[in-house]
């Protein structure tokens, strides 16, 4: 027994937790960019169009939000070479997944964000004249904003922690950094600890950030 | 203004237009003519279909059969007698025509008081940004507003929001102004604020067709008043006549006494 706690060799190794941070950060702002205009497009068309398209835009939230992450980027990774023939790295495919996956939990987000625009206000917007797109662009969208912040933050954080799944494609993200240092020094517990202390901490960074964005919104209420 | 063009004396008509929602008749067979600077008043127990008559007008209900013209112009089905709904873009252009103010207000939340009245100004009439804000300021000045013009919706009271709801509309110079129960959702102390508006805009000559429950100020302030019952128009005349307690229109006199019953 006695497990005497050493943090030395992890700080000598320090760098591949903090350029797998660094990626982890890349890795999620780039999918949530490309699942945020992804979830954007089809909120708005599923709002909007008949039930054709809203029964696809469904299915495909559905899929997403029923299929584990992982098994999702085994499939891209593995899976879609073998059939077709394409070629991409790790990093690239994970991001191909996360941002699809990202999208489906976005459009949902965002559905309920539009549909919870008061009748209202759109009303107000066609009696003064504007055309379907002016109020999207000038009163809906705004609106929906407004509303959805919270659940918006709520999702960003999720999604970034869903990017240490990309360790299973060996990508040198935060996760892949902390097995590699515990298969090279053995020092599990603190590998482990100090990154968890470094997703929490980014995890807070961001959401302390999104609140006030949010604040910012709600005194522009 | 375009009086050539017009054949109908009636700035608006409405004529024989009735709509239905599912098996419920909202309206039946409704005609209605208001003339260039008459204030009508459209006055009825609830759910006789007055405000679904006004969202008809500018075309936030769609209607089943009849018409509704503006300066002879059919609002929102295309000419020569199809019943083939106009695109978005010429009902957009068409509802410009047209102001309206609403019982709930429905003012942009995100948009300070003189960005909800800029923004028809700037994205349908096409202004300049200063030249739309100049007019805000000209209109919120007249709705005894100009010092809210960068207060957001929230910060304002349910008369001062109501207000900046008018300025709203006339600012785009609207050919009529529709007013949907524009006191109904005011405590009693601010419905006299809004009114006073509304009684400067008609003593302008603003075109008015309005619905409302606030008996004396229909009275006081319209040309007509259209009775509605059932989704019909049940009794039209001037204000004195309509509102005569000894009228033989049993339905209006059975209206009318219920009002004062629970008015007075």
């Amino acid at each position: 027994m006695g497990y005497a706690l050493n943090f030395n060799l992890i700080w000598r190794h320090f760098d591949k937790l903090w350029g797998g941070l660094l990626l982890s950060l890349e890795l999620a702002v780039i999918s949530i960019a490309i699942g945020t205009v992804i979830g954007l497009v089809l909120a708005v068309w599923y709002v909007s169009a008949g039930r054709v398209v809203r029964a696809i835009i469904a299915a495909y939230v559905e899929f997403i939000r029923n299929v584990p992450l992982i098994l999702l980027v085994y499939l891209v990774f593995y899976g879609v070479p073998t059939v077709v023939d394409l070629a991409y790295s790790a990093p690239t495919s994970f991001v191909l997944t996360l941002s699809v996956y990202s999208g489906a939990y976005l459009v949902e987000v965002f559905r309920s964000g539009l549909e919870a625009v008061p009748r209202g206000q759109l009303d107000a917007g066609k009696a003064i004249g504007l055309t379907p797109w002016q109020r999207l662009i000038h009163v809906r969208l705004p609106t929906m904003l407004r509303i959805t912040l919270p659940a918006l933050s709520n999702t960003f954080i999720s999604l970034f922690k869903d990017t240490s799944i990309a360790s299973v494609i060996s990508v040198p993200e935060l996760t892949f950094g902390a097995q590699w240092i515990n298969f090279n020094t053995f020092r599990i517990v603190e590998v482990y600890l100090v990154t968890t202390a470094m997703y929490l901490l980014t995890g807070y960074i961001l959401l302390f950030g999104l609140r006030l964005v949010e604040r910012r919104f709600r005194a522009a209420r | 203004m375009s009086d050539a063009t017009n054949a109908s004396p009636a700035l608006l008509d409405v004529r024989d237009v009735s709509k239905a929602f599912g098996a419920v008749e909202v309206l039946r067979s409704v005609s209605l003519q208001v003339k260039r600077g008459e204030v009508v008043t459209v006055i009825g127990p609830s759910g006789s279909g007055k405000t679904t008559l006004l969202r008809c007008v500018n075309f936030l209900e769609s209607y089943d059969s009849g018409s509704i013209r503006i300066e002879g112009k059919e609002v929102g089905y295309r000419e020569a007698g199809t019943r083939q709904r106009r695109s978005e873009r010429d009902l957009a252009a068409m509802r410009a025509e047209t102001g309206m103010v609403f019982q709930s207000f429905n003012l942009f939340p995100h948009l300070t008081a003189a960005g909800n009245i800029m923004l028809g100004l700037t994205k349908v009439r096409g202004k300049s940004q200063a030249e739309a804000r100049q007019i805000a300021e000209h209109w919120l000045g007249r709705v005894g507003l100009a010092h809210k013009a960068d207060s957001l919706p929230a910060e304002l009271s349910g008369g001062q929001q109501q207000r900046v709801g008018i300025a709203r509309a006339v600012a785009m110079e609207p050919k009529i102004l529709l007013l949907d129960e524009i006191t109904s959702a005011l405590d009693p102390e601010l419905v006299g604020e809004v009114l006073a508006v509304v009684r400067s805009l008609a003593e302008d000559g603003m075109t008015m067709l309005m619905v409302t429950h606030e008996m004396a100020f229909a009275r006081d302030a319209s040309s007509r008043i259209v009775f509605m019952a059932d989704g019909g128009v049940s009794a039209v005349g001037p204000p004195k006549e309509i509102l005569a307690a000894e009228t033989s229109n049993e339905r209006l006199r059975t209206f009318l006494a219920r009002f004062r019953a629970s008015h007075f």
